[in-house]
């Protein structure tokens, strides 16, 4: 009954959207004392209405208390807070802990799943976990060999599991889950290992599966309509995601899903974005290679594509698409419209209508960046939308096993999954970025199930002729896609950004400070070094009638990875080899929470 | 460290046999361009001016291909994997072949560290000897970090093994 009435008429997704919506969770949401989503709300904002800590008081912030999690890999995500009840996990093995505020923290519970240690060595870039989600009396943690757990969030007794992919394939996970409506949405990872990418929904209370999207393949699979599914306001037509492939190479052509989700309730729209194509040779596989790297709006209840952008037609450089899509109501050319905003690796920053999928901004997020010369913004043009490639930097046009050098930027992007915030306050995003080029060699690879599939060899070093750090962060005006201040740091910000009402800006670094930074200026008001690197995503939560913030510390994922070791440029010549700085002589490995509150 | 090129000379000279028990990095003889131990092991040859034998140059694209993602740029280790440059000079080289080949795991309640097994993959076996070369002469310092800017041409004899190997 409830699909027909949303089928077939418009007035009733509102009105469904409205009356199916899952009630807790958006209430839970709501409340600016709690912390109860990974992504701050359905709309990835992660601004806190909490003022209590602000850009006048910041500087006196301390220590309040810590908490080991015992496990010493990268820590990307953050904790939950519902009611009295923190929620915090770990990467593999996937330990979830509820600790009790009101009692000092004291250990409820602890969930230690068994998982078989065969996932580790498939997931490429360390076994990050990006936290688990909450909602109707669950924790839901989906963990590394890619089973969904349902917990009972005051026993923490398993209520459902459901195995949503295969590691012996490659198929682990290191995403969250979007808990919506009555569904719990997941994504993959495995690009890395030709895993054809895939979003799936599961029932909240059963863990039967509902519906499942693939990034590429037959109309079917993709859950598409070629009729009313659009791609920049056209049909994307029959048999999209095959056609623009070579042979079978889409069976194995990556678009994972590993990034952050975000939903619309009224437009009863879910968005995500899809990760590179693989392999990283571009010669393997010819044609756009839709829909891998491509921005999607899809129905929460069919998971049917309302409509597609494809930033990176035929990549040729590792731009996976996944970033998360902030959604801000906000006024363009005087209009006022429903936005998305998205930063994508490939540096430019997009604003699109998330209604109707109108590109209406496409400008770069870091001026170093040099692939492309823009996107074509003519919606009459034959190439509108595309990026118009350099040809000194394509690693297509230059050919097999030949080295293209300085292209900025790097396989790793202008940023990564490390989540950007919005302040409704100042109207600006604050977005955590990588400063970083690279030489890129692609040369053919065979494939081999559950065996990496990656056929490039890559060679990364901070942007030439900048400041000599390999990261920034940057305040950006989604309207007109301009930078309005940009703060150097030594190396990338691997850490998810937090903006509140107090007026400041939190954000941690790779040597393990927290920051703290003016949201109109950006001018430093605070900083504290926790015991290991930051890659995890700053929240907080009140308590007591006490504002805190919370960051996980723990060194690893790609950045752990890559700038353990220090960068060199092979470019500069044998001199500078060795040159830059090396994560290794800031921070080692930690698993810690840090919880920050102002004096008494 | 950084005469690999002279003993490699002395060793044809004179054919002195305690060469051999010397190291396991010195080219005593070369065969279709790939260089060999006194002991038979796979070995780099680094000429005067840099340039590199084949191997050492295919196993530096071969590593930041299949390994980098774990171990970190140039073989120098991450938070996540040890340095494999050390590795090759430290392992013997058939136990390093037998850890590429099979995996091993290390996991206990401090440490949850897994190398797969690459046996069955053939962007790793068929250039296996191509990455401990390269690790070797990294790991002995007879090269720098980053791309080997010189390299001998690759031999008829290396390229139809590779094709035959890749299948």
């Amino acid at each position: 009954m409830r699909k027909l009435s949303l089928l077939t008429s418009g007035i009733a997704v509102c009105v469904a959207g409205m009356a199916f919506a899952n009630d807790d969770l958006v209430s839970q949401m709501d409340n600016p004392k709690q912390w109860a989503i990974q992504t701050g709300d359905y709309k990835n904002q992660r601004y806190s209405q909490l003022d209590q800590i602000n850009a006048d008081n910041v500087g006196d912030l301390q220590v309040a208390w810590t908490f080991s999690t015992g496990v010493l890999r990268g820590h990307e995500g953050s904790p939950l807070v519902i009611g009295d009840m923190m929620y915090v996990h770990t990467p593999f093995p996937n330990i979830v802990y509820a600790l009790d505020l009101a009692n000092d923290g004291k250990i409820v519970w602890k969930y230690e799943p068994k998982q078989d240690p065969d996932v580790i060595p498939v997931m490429c870039c360390d076994t990050v976990n990006r936290g688990v989600a909450y909602a109707e009396g669950k924790i839901f943690l989906h963990q590394a060999d890619t089973k969904v757990v349902a917990l009972d969030a005051k026993t923490g007794d398993v209520a459902w599991e459901a195995q949503n992919g295969d590691p012996a394939i490659g198929e682990t996970n290191t995403a969250t889950v979007l808990p919506v409506k009555d569904k719990i949405i997941v994504g993959i990872s495995g690009g890395e290992f030709g895993v054809r990418g895939s979003v799936t929904a599961y029932d909240m209370n059963s863990g039967e599966q509902v519906w499942r999207a693939y990034s590429m393949g037959p109309d079917s699979d993709i859950l598409v309509d070629p009729e009313n599914t659009t791609h920049l306001g056209k049909p994307v037509g029959a048999d999209s995601g095959t056609n623009t492939w070579e042979g079978d190479q889409w069976k194995i052509g990556g678009g994972t899903t590993w990034g952050w989700y975000s939903a619309d309730l009224d437009e009863n729209l879910m968005y995500y974005g899809t990760g590179n194509p693989s392999t990283w040779n571009p010669a393997q596989r010819p044609g756009d290679n839709r829909w891998s790297m491509t921005v999607m709006a899809r129905d929460i209840d069919t998971g049917v594509a309302k409509w597609f952008y494809q930033m990176t037609p035929h990549d040729e450089w590792d731009y996976d698409g996944i970033n998360e899509m902030i959604l801000t109501e906000q006024e363009i050319d005087g209009t006022e419209r429903k936005l998305l905003t998205h930063f994508d690796r490939n540096g430019l920053g997009y604003t699109m209508d998330r209604v109707t999928g109108e590109l209406l901004v496409a400008e770069k997020f870091d001026p170093v960046v040099n692939w492309t010369t823009g996107v074509d913004m003519d919606p009459n043009s034959e190439t509108y939308g595309r990026p118009a490639v350099v040809a000194q930097y394509s690693t297509e046009q230059n050919g097999e096993d030949v080295n293209s050098t300085g292209i900025c930027p790097a396989a790793l992007g202008t940023k990564d999954q490390q989540p950007a915030a919005y302040s409704p306050k100042t109207q600006l995003m604050y977005v955590p970025t990588n400063h970083v080029c690279m030489d890129y060699e692609p040369f053919r690879v065979s494939y081999t199930a559950g065996q990496p599939y990656v056929g490039a060899t890559l060679a990364m070093y901070p942007a030439p002729g900048s400041h000599g750090g390999m990261g920034n962060f940057i305040a950006w005006d989604n309207t007109d896609g301009s930078i309005k201040w940009s703060l150097p740091e030594q190396f990338s910000v691997w850490s998810g950004a937090l903006a509140t009402a107090g007026d400041v800006v939190f954000y941690g670094t790779l040597e393990g400070y927290l920051k703290a930074v003016h949201a109109e200026t950006g001018e430093e008001l605070y900083k504290f070094k926790t015991p290991s690197g930051i890659i995890g995503n700053v929240m907080t939560y009140e308590q007591g009638g006490k504002q805190y913030i919370g960051i996980l510390s723990g060194v690893g994922g790609w950045a752990g990875i890559g700038l353990a070791a220090g960068l060199t440029n092979p470019n500069d010549g044998l001199g500078a080899v060795g040159g830059y700085a090396a994560l290794s002589d800031y921070t080692a490995l930690g698993g810690q929470l840090t919880v920050f509150a102002l004096p008494n | 460290m950084n005469y690999p090129v002279s003993l490699f000379a002395i060793g044809l000279l004179a054919g002195l046999p305690f060469i051999a028990s010397a190291d396991n990095l010195t080219a005593a003889y070369s065969e279709d361009g790939r260089y060999f131990t006194d002991d038979d092991v796979p070995t780099y040859n680094i000429a005067e001016d840099g340039t590199v034998d084949w191997l050492t140059f295919s196993g530096f694209r071969r590593y930041h291909a299949e390994c980098h993602v774990c171990h970190g740029p140039d073989g120098e280790g991450s938070s996540y994997a040890p340095a494999l440059k050390n590795s090759a000079v430290d392992m013997d080289y058939y136990d390093f072949v037998d850890v590429v080949t099979n995996g091993r795991e290390k996991v206990s309640a401090s440490e949850q560290s897994v190398m797969p097994g690459f046996g069955e993959n053939p962007n790793v076996m068929c250039y296996l000897d191509d990455i401990y070369v390269y690790l070797k002469a990294h790991g002995s310092e007879a090269i720098p970090r980053g791309r080997p800017p010189k390299k001998e041409a690759k031999s008829d004899v290396i390229r139809e093994d590779e094709d035959a190997c890749m299948g």
